[in-house]
């Protein structure tokens, strides 16, 4: 992992927090809504922290293919960039 | 090999908790007494929980004329509009509400939920972009998933952050859609839609409007709320169902835009499915009649809406939303007293929705009351008591613990 996608890594586990009720330990291949039990609404919800935080827009299409935080961390880095 | 029904377990395990409790998820009607009286287990119930804002579905001329269409045209099409599925009566129930919304052209579904699958998948394609207000109805989600098109997810009712999101968005090729709703199903909340038309003349898209709740319910015509704020000429494309204010089911489109009608030829949801049935075709015209002819429906429905809104907040109770709608949600704690309280609600005689997430907003457990215009003051007092009885009392109870 390069020092930008621990960085990205670590601010998308701290916004993902509050929807972490129980408190699953977050892996680069941890599966954000199996392995956190969380619904389709709250994994939207948690995508729309992290587009405000990074100021860019992740399309609910491109979550289809997005299941790891490893996933997630590719997509924000790849949209960072891009604008 | 995978059992394709194995991912359901944790769903399974949730209604069993929920049978438990001594409750059905959708209990059944066993006989209808009128538009708001049904027996449930062998009870006489207030039904404040239907969508039967107009109380239409036992006028006499409704029922007659489905009674007429099934007699002479008989039980179904069976058969697409674009194949033997088109009679006269669908194409003048198309013209009955184009001539209603004061639009040039409407195209009927065959259900509520199709009618923004086929609007969603048959405007935005692949190249488009749809924003989508984070709290709309799931039909508007899979209509536009099945479009194929970008999808952006706005925050709830916030014209701005609508704003940024198409400033982020600008020149990404492509159409541009927009969709809102007249009333929210859960919190029974309306779009600022002057706000959204700011939005609008600044960016330029198409703006879709789904009347779902709010079609024949708001506004100086009963067109919704596009119609209550003035703005008809903004609404690009208006959405409705029949299975709310209208007594029956299907769904409609209707824009002015001169090339609509080629969604008939382009929008699957329309193509490929058994057009509506007779009778449902003929009830849904009498009833668009009726609300034309009787304005005052709205008027009562206010009324009894505005008697219940401030029933329950007379009692404490904390609501969906601020303004008074039909649409009216008690907030509850947690699942199990939602749970509890809904089965007390029943067996004391009045059934409202239980509304729980992933189908609320914000993980809100609601239970959701929709006032009819039938519904006499008598029967809005009872369930204002029943409320009282059952849910204020165990707010009491919990605020002193």
């Amino acid at each position: 992992m390069t020092p930008e996608d621990k960085a990205i890594f670590d601010k998308l586990a701290e916004l993902l927090g509050p929807f972490n009720e129980k408190g699953v330990e977050l892996k680069p291949e941890t599966e954000i809504a199996v392995d956190l039990a969380i619904d389709s609404v709250s994994v939207m919800d948690f995508v729309m922290e992290v587009e405000d935080h990074f100021d860019i827009d992740i399309p609910l299409n491109v979550l289809s293919d997005t299941h790891t935080m490893n996933d997630l961390v590719g997509v924000v880095k790849a949209r960072v960039n891009k604008a | 090999m995978v059992d394709l029904l194995d991912k359901y377990k944790p769903l399974l395990e949730r209604m069993h908790a929920v049978e438990q409790a001594g409750s059905r998820i959708g209990p059944v009607n066993e006989r209808l007494l009128s538009p708001t009286r049904a027996i449930i287990n062998g009870r006489d119930t207030i039904l404040a929980g239907t969508n039967n804002y107009m109380g239409v579905t036992f006028e006499r001329e409704c029922v007659e004329a489905g009674k007429k269409a099934l007699e002479e045209f008989g039980t179904g099409t069976t058969g697409s509009r674009i194949a033997n599925g088109s009679y006269a009566m669908h194409e003048e129930l198309e013209r009955e509400l184009a001539s209603f919304l004061g639009m040039k052209q409407c195209i009927v579904f065959s259900t509520g939920y199709q009618a923004n699958l086929g609007m969603m998948a048959g405007l935005a394609g692949p190249r488009d972009t749809i924003f989508l207000d984070a709290d709309s109805h799931s039909s508007i989600y899979d209509g536009c998933t099945l479009s194929g098109a970008k999808l952006v997810r706005f925050r709830h009712n916030d014209p701005a952050d609508l704003d940024k999101r198409l400033t982020r968005m600008e020149n990404d090729g492509g159409g541009r859609l927009v969709v809102l709703e007249g009333i929210y199903s859960m919190l029974g909340d309306r779009a600022p839609l002057a706000e959204f038309v700011e939005v609008k003349k600044k960016h330029g898209f198409q703006l879709l409007v789904d009347e779902a709740h709010s079609f024949g319910v708001l506004g100086p015509n009963g067109c919704g709320l596009a119609d209550e704020a003035g703005l008809m000429d903004e609404a690009d494309f208006i959405v409705g169902t029949f299975s709310k204010s209208i007594g029956a089911i299907g769904g409609f489109g209707a824009s002015n835009h001169p090339m609509f009608e080629t969604l008939r030829y382009a929008s699957k949801p329309y193509m490929f499915t058994a057009s509506p049935s007779p009778a449902s075709i003929a009830t849904a015209t009498a009833a668009v009649r009726l609300l034309k002819r009787e304005p005052q429906r709205r008027d009562r429905l206010q009324a009894n809406s505005a008697r219940l809104f401030h029933g329950l907040k007379g009692l404490g109770l904390q609501l969906g939303c601020d303004t008074v709608s039909p649409v009216i949600a008690v907030k509850c704690e947690d699942e199990t007293s939602t749970l509890v309280m809904w089965n007390q609600l029943l067996e004391a005689g009045v059934y409202v929705n239980i509304a729980l997430p992933p189908g609320t907003p914000g993980k809100l457990c609601l239970l959701r009351c929709s006032v009819s215009a039938a519904h006499t003051d008598e029967e809005i007092d009872r369930i204002i008591a029943l409320f009282s009885s059952v849910v204020a009392s165990r707010n009491r109870v919990a605020a002193a613990v």
